[in-house]
């Protein structure tokens, strides 16, 4: 337990790459269920429509966009790993929470744009 | 106690020199996702409604068919590559197997009927 506790920044970082990760691959199936329908019908695309504006979804939606702007900062952050920088405990440890605070900006600045009325006219 | 001599015991149980391949697909597959997925978000964000017409002329675009098509492809391809991974860390056994088939199943039948959408749509064979 010590040994996680030490590690317990890159430990969550990781975890939570991993569910981002999970919960956009649901997000893929709900795209290509929403292409299907644009590529159906008019008829279809209205019920398809139906069913992902209900209420609760929405909160679905805005996970995504969560999800999306943690794995792409926290993708990179990897991927500047690979390159063999930012790997001392101290250096992971402050990138995991640039990687938490930028990926929370980006997610705020995306909702307001999805979802408050005036930034977008949906 | 095996007759085999230590030579024969390791032979064909090592790596299958898949793991490098592996590895750099989902490099590649996430660096090409990061401008695609940015170019997907913000474009359906700026979207001015979600009407069928709105989406299907929107999609007929000639560079909105063809990076959608990428997007799909790198990113159920990422995908794949990554809940394999998560997949082969949490289940064991039998039902691994089983698992990775369903998933690899799941995956191309996402990535067609992505691309086979796009393409309907593209080629105005949606009304």
């Amino acid at each position: 337990m010590t040994v996680y506790r030490m590690f317990r920044y890159t430990l969550f970082t990781s975890f939570a790459n991993r569910l981002t990760g999970l919960a956009m691959s649901i997000g893929l199936l709900v795209l290509v269920y929403w292409l299907m329908a644009v590529a159906s019908s008019t008829a279809a695309y209205a019920r398809a429509i139906a069913i992902l504006s209900l209420p609760i979804l929405k909160l679905g939606y805005a996970g995504l966009l969560f999800a999306f702007s943690y794995h792409v900062v926290a993708g990179i952050r990897h991927l500047v790993w690979d390159t063999g920088r930012g790997m001392e405990r101290h250096q992971s440890q402050r990138s995991a929470w640039i990687v938490g605070t930028v990926s929370v900006l980006i997610t705020i600045a995306f909702i307001y744009w999805a979802f408050c009325p005036g930034a977008h006219q949906s | 106690m095996s007759l085999r001599s230590p030579l024969g015991r390791v032979l064909g149980a090592g790596s299958a020199k898949e793991g490098v391949h592996h590895w750099c697909m989902q490099r590649l597959t996430s660096l090409a996702l990061v401008p695609l997925t940015i170019w997907f978000v913000v474009s359906l964000l700026s979207l001015p409604s979600f009407e069928h017409v709105t989406v299907i002329s929107w999609m007929a675009q000639t560079w909105t068919a063809l990076l959608l098509i990428l997007f799909i492809l790198v990113a159920t391809w990422h995908s794949q590559l990554g809940v394999r991974v998560v997949v082969e860390d949490y289940v064991h056994g039998g039902a691994k197997t089983l698992t990775l088939v369903l998933i690899t199943f799941i995956h191309a039948l996402v990535a067609a009927a992505g691309v086979f959408a796009v393409l309907k749509v593209a080629f105005g064979s949606a009304s």
